[in-house]
């Protein structure tokens, strides 16, 4: 059975398409069938990050209004054969994007594949309302710091009135990803903690993926963080997130570079 | 400040906390308030309405959130015909 999961965070730069990008790569490793959709038109990136941008022929406009098939606009990974990417728009506008079509899309995906995660724009405006739409589970993207929480809270009252599950009086599977997080400064008081942005939120947690320079350096070459370096902090937070998806019981920590005092003292701290 | 603060300098992130709270306390019962505001406005109309005629358009509700209360202000402008019986 198909889980189609939206990554969403209503503020923008808060790591969605690197989160996108490292579950699914990650849910692809562990022999899933992925499909990672842009749902971003206009401002895509999903492609760059995936290191797949020279390979973009047809996107997720072209399929929705019938002008090219699924099959022909996905693009499997090189690294992983398992994984695929439904690219968004470049040049056309966000309102080409219509309900009907992103439903016969979604529809189609479902039957192809094990997960579709949606790569959702920032905002909380049609786009946004249609990457999460279709949804059983979702991951908010949160960063600690108030804007980022406050418009997570927003996102959170959307997923519970408008997506089809809603609508259907069922729920939408909700999960708290905190992103570029300091455990030395929320130690020190000068970053909110965990336990804060989980005691306001309150959703449960999926993980917390520290800040690192790993990120850029993975996004400056093309690929998903959890490719580039299996072994480093971000990308061992991320599968650890991946198992939890999936049903695993994963205890919660926050991976640090194994070296140094710092880590040894804060990288196991968690909330 | 005691010298205890002196040593440990104020720390900003229970003030995102508190801040944070808030804000949201007042965002997430938003959304009721504007129904709210829409109903009450609909059933003091027809309550004035079964006495009086009046223009729907010169009623006007506004919901004020203040720190401690919030004021529900309705002006509702009467013929002056009417306001003289």
């Amino acid at each position: 059975m198909a889980k189609v999961l939206v990554v969403t965070s209503g503020k923008g730069g808060v790591g969605k398409t690197t989160s996108t990008a490292a579950i699914g790569a990650g849910l692809a490793s562990l022999g899933k069938n992925v499909c990672v959709v842009d749902f971003d038109v206009g401002l895509r990136n999903l492609d760059l990050i995936m290191g797949a941008e020279r390979r973009v022929v047809f996107d997720l406009i072209n399929v929705t209004q019938g002008d090219a098939k699924l099959s022909q606009a996905l693009i499997r990974d090189k690294r992983i054969e398992t994984l695929h990417l439904l690219p968004a728009s470049q040049t056309r506008d966000k309102d080409a994007l219509t309900s009907d079509g992103v439903a016969r899309v979604m529809a189609e995906l479902r039957e192809k594949f094990d997960w579709v995660i949606c790569d959702s724009p920032a905002g909380i405006e049609r786009g946004a309302l249609l990457a999460m739409y279709h949804a059983d589970v979702a991951v908010v993207v949160t960063n600690p710091e108030v804007s980022s929480v406050r418009d997570s809270d927003r996102i959170i009252g959307m997923l519970d009135s408008k997506t089809a599950r809603a609508e259907a009086g069922q729920r939408v599977d909700k999960h708290l990803l905190l992103t570029r997080y300091d455990a030395l400064r929320a130690q020190r008081g000068d970053m909110l903690r965990t336990e804060d942005v989980l005691e306001i939120l309150s959703i449960p947690l999926l993980g917390i993926i520290p800040e690192s320079q790993d990120v850029l350096k993975a996004s400056n070459v093309g690929s998903p963080v959890t490719l580039a370096d299996p072994n480093s902090p971000p990308a061992r937070a991320y599968m650890d997130a991946v198992r939890r998806l999936q049903g695993e019981t994963v205890e919660m920590s926050i991976p640090s570079e194994k070296k140094g005092l710092f880590g040894k003292l804060f990288g196991r701290r968690v909330a | 400040m005691s010298l205890f603060n002196w040593f440990r300098p104020k720390t900003t992130a229970p003030v995102a906390r508190e801040r944070l709270k808030m804000v949201l306390a007042h965002e997430r019962v938003g959304n009721t308030h504007s129904q709210l505001i829409a109903v009450l406005q609909e059933e003091i109309i027809a309550v004035i309405a079964k006495h009086m005629q009046i223009d729907r358009d010169k009623v006007s509700i506004k919901l004020d959130k203040g720190d401690e209360v919030n004021t529900l202000e309705i002006d509702i402008e009467m013929p002056s015909q009417l306001a003289q019986v």
